[in-house]
């Protein structure tokens, strides 16, 4: 008899996401997984349910809130806190900016995505957390293909991308200092498609902004945002009905859609196959910035 | 799943390549190219630069090198292959050790004008060293060279020849043009003698699951998960197959015990489990088992040891490794303080010469270093398991990674007892001979008409046929990929020891999997014996015609599954020292050839 002896490959992703979520809980003395109610840091709490079981997911989650939340994903996160009976410890941008640790950016196309670092790595700092869990994927962006599974962060939380440690098989080396401290990325090796097809497969739930539904839009630099309490419009700008749904869910500022008729996972599957543009290409406007607009911000500690 | 290295610089055209692979296959998208496009003609470039596509790094696009080893992600219908993009040059050894390390297979590049280099030397002595069983050798600019047939031909005979010192499963060459997308997505209309597959074919097609050890079990203990009524132990299968009943012990204690459940994540009950699932498994008794174990099979145990032999690569600007100096160990899921010992030589990759000389090991150099461990390691070679075989070394100091280990198999545990009577002083010299091919494909009676006529000649000459060992030396083995594998092993080690002896060993082996074969061959070339491998060819129809056992009727009559030729794979050998075919004649003008190769090689 020959049996193939090969795992599917969800199966193998999902065995290499297991394998770091158990050598971090085995290896750190307080880690926390960052969520944001995104479909990556769903399938990453999904996952980290499936790495522990019978036992609960031996750690916290942490939700840095900018304040411009969609209101579904604030109430899908607490709902899933909930489910998996995890801790949530929430870090609010609108506290920095209160203390006068950040400042507020000004004018139509003010955006808290750059400030949600410094609540970031206050929140990790404030708990003494030791490792922090991110949903990042390196098929997202080119400076995100060169990121470690295992991200060394300074005390400064900040990432030097040209002395990153070697990283050899599975062989992680987590060592820090106090102060200092890893990102961890399970989910590297996945890609948008991986992320869709596990979701369909495994039937997890996901805030409803993922599916398509009608919402008031604008066009704004080439995407459709969604006309929220948070943006200004401006001059020229007519908000209009569309069936959207968003590829990623981040600051309301920043986050667009795009037009959309999947309602189910499958659909997007099929969707996401077809597609001729990455899913932050399409709709985030602060990788905008620059060529380099995500290196940047990854080396002051960002996500 | 595939997972690739690819090694080679700017100037092979490395990144070109990936990117005209990712692009003809639509793997990347609408918005990363008008990128690529922008970025080329702000630069005043004609095309777009695809190159721009993998250096993700600000510093990489400015120097147009590529610096640290970038990960890309190609989905076909087929397959999805992870791609670890490593930089060249010389002082980038340790990024191509780092993306060699979790790679099935090694891409090479070459410039067909320059041919083999210095660096293509390196790159393949760094894949067999990080134990990649396959390699391809892509000769790049085939279009600068008038898409010479003969210029491929010398290419790729200089690197079998050199290949020849290493240990590669699997060798093969395609021709490209990565500027024009020839033979990369799509077979080239500009070079028709070229009768093999375009490259991302291969990749698509390429065999690895038989590259991983299924007969090892091997499980190290990650993690104990407790619950209500619940203690299971967590790890990921770094060898083998486990199953519920299985009888096992945990190391270092060596309590024995039985499997009673194993658990996939979430709480999928297994029935079977092998590398790489992450799982968790319940004993049968309560015993006190943590973090740092390791499960396995009672009569297949790991070696246990303080003293340890491996090859090392050192991976840091700061500092060298010099004897004395003690590290924490990163080995499976334990963490050990090691001191180096000695350090026996020095290899510069370039040339495989060993420095004997030399007091220390800088970034990117590689030597054999021997380390004592604090406490026992459970370890096997790298060769036989890259899981439980390999470590990193970390420097208390900075905390950085500054070395990865591959462990070569010990010598101290079991020691090697010298003869007192070398080769030559035997009156014969021995070889073995290996005939490989599907069932009912003529080997055995080629086997035994060869025999025949060594013996009537006064050499001395012993057959080993496969289905006769199985009644005796491999009567607990079944057909399965690990059992094929260690049927093979242990019929390759009885023929070295025959050909050691001075006889001729006659093998005949349908021994399917060509890793398995070249395995043996290795030993043989390691132990100075020849190795004489001989493909008998006979297409499968003939073989079904003849069906002397009437196995294929079985097979396709769906009472016997994992039959050689009809639902398992065979593998054809690359580089055969003969092939038989049918009408080369009958058996004894067959046994005739392979006769005069032995007499004339």
């Amino acid at each position: 008899m020959t049996t193939a002896y090969e795992l599917s490959p969800p199966r193998a992703l999902e065995a290499e996401s297991v394998h770091v979520l158990r050598e971090v809980a085995a290896t750190f003395e307080r880690p926390v997984l960052l969520f944001s109610g995104g479909k990556d840091s769903v399938v990453l709490l999904h996952l980290a349910a499936k790495a522990f079981w019978p036992a609960p997911v031996p750690f916290p989650v942490l939700h840095v809130d900018t304040g411009h939340n969609f209101d579904e994903v604030l109430a899908f996160r607490d709902r899933a806190v909930a489910r998996f009976g995890v801790r949530l410890v929430v870090a609010a941008v609108q506290d920095d900016i209160d203390a006068g640790r950040a400042v507020e950016e000004t004018g139509p196309r003010a955006s808290r995505n750059r400030l949600q670092t410094i609540t970031l790595l206050r929140g990790i700092a404030e708990n003494g957390f030791d490792a922090a869990f991110g949903g990042a994927r390196r098929d997202e962006e080119k400076a995100r293909a060169k990121e470690r599974v295992f991200s060394f962060r300074d005390e400064y939380g900040q990432w030097d991308p040209r002395n990153q440690r070697p990283e050899l098989w599975n062989l992680y080396n987590g060592a820090h200092r106090k102060g200092e401290h890893i990102r961890v990325f399970p989910l590297s090796n996945w890609t948008e498609l991986d992320i869709w097809r596990y979701i369909a497969a495994e039937r997890i739930d996901l805030p409803s902004l993922y599916y398509a539904h009608r919402r008031p839009v604008v066009h704004r630099d080439g995407m459709l945002l969604a006309h929220t309490r948070f943006i200004t419009l401006l001059d020229g700008d007519e908000p209009f009905e569309a069936s959207v749904r968003f590829r990623t869910v981040g600051d309301a500022t920043c986050t667009g859609c795009v037009e959309s008729t999947a309602t189910t996972a499958e659909a997007v599957i099929a969707e996401v196959a077809a597609s001729r543009t990455t899913e932050r290409g399409a709709t985030r406007a602060d990788d905008r910035i620059s060529e380099a607009g995500m290196e940047d911000r990854k080396k002051e500690g960002y996500f | 799943m595939l997972r690739l290295a690819t090694a080679g610089s700017v100037d092979d055209g490395k990144s070109t390549l990936i990117g005209r692979l990712l692009h003809d296959s639509k793997a990347i998208f609408a918005d990363q190219l008008a990128a690529v496009e922008r970025t080329s003609r702000a630069r005043g470039e004609d095309e777009p630069n695809l190159a721009l596509l993998t250096d993700g790094l600000r510093a990489e696009r400015e120097q147009g090198i590529t610096i640290d080893v970038a990960y890309r992600y190609l989905v076909t219908p087929k397959r999805k292959i992870i791609i670890a993009d490593t930089p060249g040059h010389v002082q980038y050894t340790r990024n191509m050790v780092t993306g060699a390390s979790t790679a099935d297979l090694a891409l090479i590049l070459v410039d067909a004008r320059k041919g083999i280099v210095e660096q293509s030397r390196r790159h393949a002595f760094i894949a067999s060293l990080l134990g990649v069983s396959h390699l391809v050798l892509c000769v790049n600019k085939m279009d600068l060279v008038d898409w010479s047939a003969e210029r491929f031909a010398e290419i790729r005979e200089e690197f079998r020849r050199f290949a020849m010192k290493l240990t590669v499963a699997d060798l093969a060459f395609v021709p490209v043009s990565a500027l024009h997308g020839d033979n990369v997505v799509q077979r080239s209309a500009n070079m028709p003698w070229y009768e093999g597959t375009s490259l991302l074919h291969h990749l698509e097609e390429v065999h690895v699951a038989s590259d991983r050890n299924l007969i090892d079990a091997r499980l190290p203990v990650q993690y104990v998960i407790r619950a209500q009524g619940f203690r299971g132990y967590a790890g990921t299968v770094a060898g083998g197959v486990l199953k519920p009943g299985d009888e096992v012990v945990v190391l270092p204690a060596g309590f024995p015990s039985r499997i009673r459940e194993v658990w996939g994540p979430g709480g999928e009950p297994v029935n079977e489990t092998f590398p790489p699932q992450a799982v968790t498994v319940r004993l049968d008794d309560e015993l006190d088992v943590a973090r740092g174990d390791l499960i396995c099979r009672p009569h297949n145990r790991p070696h246990v040891g303080q003293d340890i032999d491996a090859m090392v690569c050192w991976l840091t600007e700061r500092s060298t490794l010099t004897p004395g100096a003690r590290y924490t160990m990163r080995h499976t899921t334990r963490s050990v303080r090691a001191q180096v010992q000695e350090l026996p030589y020095r290899i510069d990759v370039n040339t495989l010469h060993r420095d004997e000389a030399a007091d220390s090991l800088s970034l990117n150099e590689i030597g054999r270093v021997r380390l004592r461990t604090q406490t026992p390691l459970l370890f096997d070679s790298y060769r036989r398991n890259r899981s439980t075989g390999s470590f990193i070394l970390v420097d208390d100091a900075t905390n950085n990674t500054v070395a990865a280990g591959m462990i070569t198999e010990p010598s101290a545990s079991v020691v090697w007892h010298p003869t007192a009577v070398g080769r030559s002083d035997r009156a014969t010299r021995g070889l073995t001979v290996w005939l490989t091919g599907l069932s009912a494909s003529g080997k055995s009676t080629i086997a035994a008409e060869l025999e025949r006529r060594l013996v009537l000649a006064g050499r001395p000459a012993y057959r080993l046929d496969g289905d006769n060992l199985r009644h005796g030396l491999n009567a607990g083995l079944g057909f399965s990929a690990a059992d094929r594998a260690e049927n093979v092993r242990r019929v390759g080690e009885v023929a070295q020891l025959f050909a050691d002896a001075g006889l001729v060993a006659v093998v005949s082996l349908i021994s399917p999997y060509r890793a398995d074969r070249d395995l043996v061959r290795a030993r043989h070339v390691a132990a100075g014996l020849a190795f004489v491998e001989v493909f008998v060819d006979t297409p499968v129809d003939v073989c079904e015609a003849r069906d002397p056992k009437g196995m294929y009727a079985r097979a396709r009559a769906g009472e016997i599954t994992g039959f050689t030729g009809v639902d398992d794979p065979y593998e054809v050998p690359v580089e055969p020292a003969l092939v038989l075919r049918p009408q080369d004649g009958d058996p004894a003008a067959m046994a005739a050839r392979v006769l005069a190769l032995l007499d004339h090689p």
